[in-house]
């Protein structure tokens, strides 16, 4: 069959053939585990790629793409901004600027990317079923995601900023190794939740509901200072200092050393629970979907 | 040498439905069955565990020994259900045993699903490029991959249309052009390479003939006992998870169509 011929000969000679499978999926569980996430490491474009294709096929047909978060973001802040900088006696110059960074990074950060964690494994449900990928590839396709969507939402705090004459300055640089962490414990999250929510699906609108609780109880439409002495109980609500060190250095402060511990201590705690679990639950995963 | 070894290997998973996928009402039975405490285990095929949550286990594979070795051309037969295509999946690395030893030497791959690893959403030209991505080839190559598939599969403007506006056979179409492209050492097929209409259907067993005799070992599972009988050089037949018989091709497949003949319908 002359049609079929050259692109198998090519796909022999250029892709790098699969290794040899011998007792790959052998071993303890958590042998197995780490081969995945080896596995996930080489294929890792992949996964970049897989995050980039739901970026646009969400947004296929849509003239603005992408900018559509922009705009209903932009939308959300300047009517939040002049409704609570009036509720809270606060001039708008200095209310309106932290509020649209604290929004986007709550709701294109943090939260979304935990409320997406949910549905990591539940969404490429055909994928896992008929072809043999790591399971972590499809963590990193929600990681990659949710940086594009945060990418993109940025861009309406950066504009306040400009409106308001504001310039963090150098500080913030800081904000980098900070949302480098956010990044990590987003992939924690896909191996916590991506697998408990596949097993028990009432667990994503929990997880739902109590990101709205948190919403509230954490300074994100209202500033800490507004807690007068009680703010240092702030320090016990994990998504404060997860918060604080991203937007202090965006808005030209450096955050404390206590912060950044609290941060560091709150996503390794995290990160061993989640280890932990995928490692229990990666085998059965598939049965679950 | 490629070769597949298989010992003891059983396999069985829960299948969720209901009740059983919430979790509190899985706590509340916990919570309960503790203060009951019921004992005794249930044993059979298909086992119910708990009685409000029914979490139903389905024994798929029990006890599985066999040793491939290479140049053999295996089918595999047995009624719908009886552990074919969860054998495929656990050769195929997609489901994973906790007993048993698995062994086996040289690359895989499977087809299992025709739209297996494509996004209904993408045109058939993107899921190629996904596909490319997938199997981590060059640029170039992805290029050529996709020339070929576009010519094979001759699916016209519907190349560049989301898949989901594919009917039946054209997907089947555009999958069994991607799938068929990989030269693995062991193959693993479904029955499903049997679709499409009969002007593609002889397209198809040129390419598909083509692919199995670059592999060095084929495991095919079908219901089309002619297409066995003229590609395997040895069959094994399944029964509730369990090998019934494993032996030539010729010897099985008379046993087989004798116990066909003689369970009605």
């Amino acid at each position: 069959m002359s049609v079929s011929s050259p692109a198998s000969d090519v796909a022999r000679d250029k892709a790098p053939r699969r290794q040899a499978r011998r007792d790959a999926p052998r071993g303890s569980a958590a042998a197995r585990a780490w081969a995945d996430w080896k596995e996930t490491h080489r294929l890792w474009r992949l996964g970049v790629r897989l995050g980039w294709l739901d970026i646009r096929l969400r947004y296929r047909g849509s003239a603005l793409g992408p900018f559509w978060l922009t705009i209903t973001s932009a939308l959300m802040v300047a009517s939040m901004g002049v409704l609570y900088s009036r509720l809270f006696h606060m001039q708008l110059a200095t209310y309106l600027p932290f509020l649209s960074l604290s929004l986007t990074l709550w709701a294109a950060g943090l939260s979304s990317l935990i409320q997406e964690s949910c549905t990591c494994f539940l969404d490429a449900e055909d994928m896992v079923r008929s072809v043999q990928l790591p399971l972590l590839l499809y963590a990193v396709r929600v990681v990659v995601r949710n940086a594009i969507v945060f990418a993109h939402n940025i861009i309406v705090p950066l504009g306040v900023f400009a409106l308001y004459h504001l310039w963090p300055g150098m500080n913030a640089i800081l904000a980098i190794p900070a949302l480098l962490l956010w990044a990590l414990d987003g992939f924690a999250a896909c191996m916590l939740f991506g697998s408990l929510c596949a097993r028990f699906r009432d667990i994503s609108p929990i997880i739902g509901a109590f990101l709205q609780i948190v919403f509230y109880v954490t300074p994100i439409i209202w500033m800490p200072q507004q807690l007068g002495a009680k703010a240092s109980l702030l320090l016990y609500n994990p998504f404060y200092p997860l918060l604080e060190i991203v937007r202090a250095p965006l808005l030209g402060h450096v955050p404390s050393f206590q912060l950044w511990a609290i941060a560091l201590g709150v996503s390794a705690v995290f990160w061993a629970i989640a280890v932990r679990s995928f490692i229990r639950t990666r085998a059965r995963l598939v049965f679950w979907l | 040498m490629a070769h597949i070894r298989l010992e003891d290997i059983s396999l069985s998973f829960p299948v969720l439905h209901g009740n059983s996928r919430s979790l509190k009402k899985t706590l509340l039975a916990r919570a309960k069955s503790t203060m009951t405490a019921k004992t005794g285990a249930v044993g059979g095929r298909m086992r119910v565990s708990g009685n409000s949550t029914d979490v139903v286990e389905v024994q798929a594979l029990i006890n599985v020994s066999f040793t491939i070795s290479e140049g053999e051309r295996v089918g595999l037969v047995g009624h719908n259900g009886a552990g074919k295509s969860t054998l495929l999946r656990v050769l195929a690395g997609i489901y994973e045993t906790g007993e048993g030893l698995l062994d086996i030497e040289g690359d895989t791959h499977a087809l299992i699903d025709p739209s297996a690893g494509m996004n209904r959403e993408l045109t058939g030209r993107e899921n190629i490029q996904l596909f490319a991505c997938r199997m981590g080839m060059s640029r170039m190559a992805a290029l050529e991959l996709e020339q070929d598939v576009e010519t094979f599969s001759d699916l016209g403007a519907f190349f560049d249309l989301p898949v989901r506006l594919y009917s039946s056979g054209m997907s089947v179409r555009l999958g069994f052009a991607l799938a068929t492209v990989p030269r693995p050492r062991i193959l693993l097929m479904d029955e499903w390479f049997m679709a499409g209409d009969q002007k593609f259907q002889d397209k198809a067993k040129a390419r598909l003939e083509g692919m199995v005799d670059a592999a060095e070992i084929l495991v095919v599972t079908s219901h089309a006992l002619t297409v066995l009988r003229e590609w395997c050089t040895r069959i094994i037949w399944m029964e509730s998870g369990e090998i019934r018989m494993d032996g030539p091709t010729d010897d099985v497949l008379d046993a087989y169509e004798a116990a066909v003949a003689l369970t009605p319908a």
